[in-house]
């Protein structure tokens, strides 16, 4: 049974029509262009990227830090559909866990972007390597880990039964699910950790970082999923009820808010006594030393976040399913910058030691990142597909796929 | 006890006697992180590097791998009222330890950093000028004046003469923490305290994930962003494993107060190349050494002490 429904499925996500090859080629060809520049990484080294000895990290861990986030965002489908029994919600809670696996995988994708030895990554495994509960990068690696695991096996869990017709063992699942809606908030806790936990960054050092990271977690991710859910009632038969919709539009804007007002909370904090340890944050918003690369970068955030909040507040763009993406895409763009390049890049300006030096990411970093980004979309589109499939009935045991398309 | 990556070693430079560069770097790959080794494993990650040092040299290249001392505790004192800013010793230590030198940004690095700090903070004429700040405070004098902060590769100054008259010197290079952060945050525990105190790396280990350069309040850790620059002909060829043996693209690498030397009882190149005598070394357990005196008579400080690194790294003056 299990490798039917390997056949079906696969079979099934393959076949398309020219709007769908145009989609998936198009990827492709990003996938290409990242495969190639990764084999430069690798060849010439990190050279090839704008990195230095003072700023050793920028785009890539800001974006990894970034679908951390949205990894994380899914739980705001699980958590309602499964703790308070959201109708809306329950049908297409499987869609949530396939977006967690995506921006699960992309984020291991960063990971092996942004080091030196990619080739060496097996000496963080434990037996074969050493695996060092003292760093949080270790724990990072094991929290991402179990959570893709976890969405993994509750969803495609979910998607068997559903294809075989069978109910799913509610012993089994549901403390699954629970463990995997605890973990969600783990991932993206740890990864605030990784950062905040060092006093040698001041812009990073504060123990606001993990609420703040939830809370543009929980705006980003489900901005993206409302963005998703639209466009595959859009294109497939696949009806994703308004109620959902709405209830996810709910918490985003709380979450954006919320992210706001701890925005503005750091900025009163932090310059009210302007010490050097508000450096970093004085370089994002204005820049230091006649240095301004990033300034247009946050500010930019502000407008899109700010603009996003106010628009969500107006019934017009709240409620019309037509409009509703303006904001969230706002809303997103303005979140990935803001925990990407206004974060990371800041921690390093100035260096510990006062050096005020400035980060401009090559055209390699951009490729890597946009090829990053297409693989994920890659993989979202392939398990999007089959999940719909599976809840559409296209695909079930016993029916061939062909017959069932017609 | 033969261990697998010994095996395959073995087996590899058997089948190819001819490409010892090769055959060598792909046994590297399966070795252990240094710390674990056992004393035989130690040997032969010694013989194969050699081998592929020499050839690739072109001269006999010898690998150190001799333990730290019992007894024995590095500490370092810097005399900060009698240093010149004249650089020497950065020099003498990217030649003592096979530093990338090349023309590329990110091909040149740089151990020791020489911070040049303007007299001219405390200058008459900016001493009583003041500006108002918001909501009516008046801020006076030279209060505002962000002391030490500079743009990237002004620590690089380049003088007719030393010292010069507006400027006092400050160097900086690894301060070899009891507690550091750097070692904490490492998740394959490649780098870590040796016995007799300096914070040392295994290249062969070190995955490149930079969590130590961010978690150094000292910025003393450099990235290799490339394969090092290092001509034949500079080449030190007196090495040690944890210490200035020539390091590959993508690890990171610091200050390790050349281990090749002290652990053989020799000073560090930056220590003996100092004109002034600004840079005193020696055994922190012993009361009769340079540095112990140092720190019983002298005005000594750390940087950063607020973050509990407790260097072993002391300034002093007289």
């Amino acid at each position: 049974m299990l490798m039917s429904f390997v056949s079906d499925y696969t079979r099934y996500v393959l076949k398309g029509g020219t709007k769908f090859y145009a989609w998936m080629g198009t990827l492709s060809l990003f996938i290409v262009g990242m495969l190639y520049v990764f084999y430069l990484q690798n060849t010439d080294g990190l050279i090839v990227t704008g990195m230095t000895s003072q700023i050793h990290d920028g785009l890539y861990l800001a974006n990894l830090v970034f679908l951390v986030g949205v990894a994380a965002g899914a739980v705001t489908i699980v958590f309602p559909a499964y703790v308070y029994h959201h109708e809306g919600m329950h049908k297409v809670t499987v869609l949530g866990e396939m977006l967690a696996i995506s921006a699960v995988i992309m984020v291991m994708v960063f990971v092996f972007a942004h080091m030196g030895r990619p080739d060496r990554l097996w000496h963080m495994i434990p037996v074969i390597g050493i695996y060092s509960f003292s760093s949080m990068l270790g724990w990072d690696v094991l929290v991402l880990n179990g959570y893709l695991v976890l969405n993994f096996v509750v969803g495609f869990y979910f998607l068997y039964a559903k294809y075989t017709g069978k109910p799913v063992n509610q012993k089994i699942f549901m403390p699954l699910v629970y463990v995997s809606i605890v973990w969600a908030l783990s991932i993206h806790t740890v990864t605030a950790f990784l950062i905040a936990v060092n006093p040698a960054r001041p812009m990073w050092f504060h123990s606001m970082m993990p609420i703040r990271f939830i809370t543009t977690a929980f705006a980003a991710g489900p901005a993206l999923i409302v963005i998703a859910f639209l466009i595959i009632r859009k294109n497939t038969t696949m009806w994703i009820e308004d109620s959902a919709i709405k209830l996810l539009t709910t918490i985003v804007i709380w979450c954006l808010g919320i992210a706001i007002f701890l925005t503005m909370s750091e900025i009163v904090i932090e310059f009210y006594a302007r010490t050097e340890h508000a450096n970093g944050l004085y370089y994002l918003m204005f820049g230091l030393h006649g240095l301004t690369g990033l300034v247009p970068w946050f500010w930019s955030s502000v407008v899109l976040m700010v603009g996003a909040f106010v628009l969500f507040m107006i019934p017009a763009f709240r409620n019309d399913m037509t409009r509703l993406p303006i904001p969230c895409a706002m809303a997103f763009v303005g979140i990935w910058i803001e925990k990407g390049m206004g974060l990371i890049v800041p921690g390093f300006i100035p260096s510990p030691i006062g050096e005020v030096t400035e980060y401009y990411p090559t055209f390699v970093e951009w490729l890597m990142t946009l090829g990053i980004w297409a693989f994920g979309f890659f993989i979202l589109t392939i398990l999007l597909k089959g999940a719909i499939g599976i809840l559409l009935g296209e695909i079930k045991f016993g029916v061939s796929p062909a017959v069932a398309a017609k | 006890m033969l261990s697998v990556s010994s095996l395959m070693g073995t087996a590899t430079l058997m089948a190819q006697p001819g490409d010892a560069k090769a055959a060598v770097e792909w046994a590297e790959h399966f070795q252990k992180n240094y710390r674990l080794m056992t004393p035989e494993e130690k040997t032969e990650a010694r013989v194969r590097l050699e081998k592929r040092y020499s050839e690739e040299y072109g001269k006999k290249v010898a690998v150190d791998t001799s333990d730290a001392t019992p007894g024995m505790l590095m500490g370092y004192a810097l005399n900060i009222r009698k240093c010149i800013g004249c650089r020497r010793c950065v020099k003498a230590c990217v030649e003592e330890n096979n530093q990338s030198r090349g023309t590329r940004p990110g091909e040149r690095i740089e151990w020791i950093q020489v911070l040049r700090m303007e007299r001219g903070e405390f200058s008459d004429e900016k001493m009583n000028h003041g500006y108002p700040e918001g909501l009516g405070i008046q801020v006076g004098g030279n209060a505002y004046s962000p002391a030490g902060q500079v743009l990237e590769g002004q620590y690089h100054y380049e003088p007719q003469a030393v010292p010069e008259k507006d400027a006092t010197y400050m160097p900086i290079a690894c301060m070899q923490c009891e507690k550091p952060p750097c070692v904490k945050v490492c998740p394959v525990r490649t780098t870590y305290r040796e016995p007799d105190g300096p914070v040392v790396i295994d290249y062969n280990w070190c995955i490149g994930c930079k969590m130590c350069m961010g978690a150094c309040p000292y910025w003393a850790r450099r990235f290799n962003l490339t394969t090092p620059v290092l001509p034949k002909e500079d080449m030190n060829p007196a090495t040690h494993y944890l210490g200035n043996r020539p390091r590959m693209r993508g690890v990171v690498e610091k200050c390790h107060w050349c281990l090749q030397r002290t652990r053989h009882g020799r000073y560090p190149a930056c220590v003996e190349v100092c004109p002034v005598g600004a840079r005193k070394f020696g055994n922190l357990l012993d009361p009769e050494s340079e540095v112990s005196m140092v720190l019983a008579r002298k005005n000594v400080f750390r940087l950063k002490t607020e973050l509990n690194t407790f260097p072993k790294f002391f300034y002093f003056y007289d």
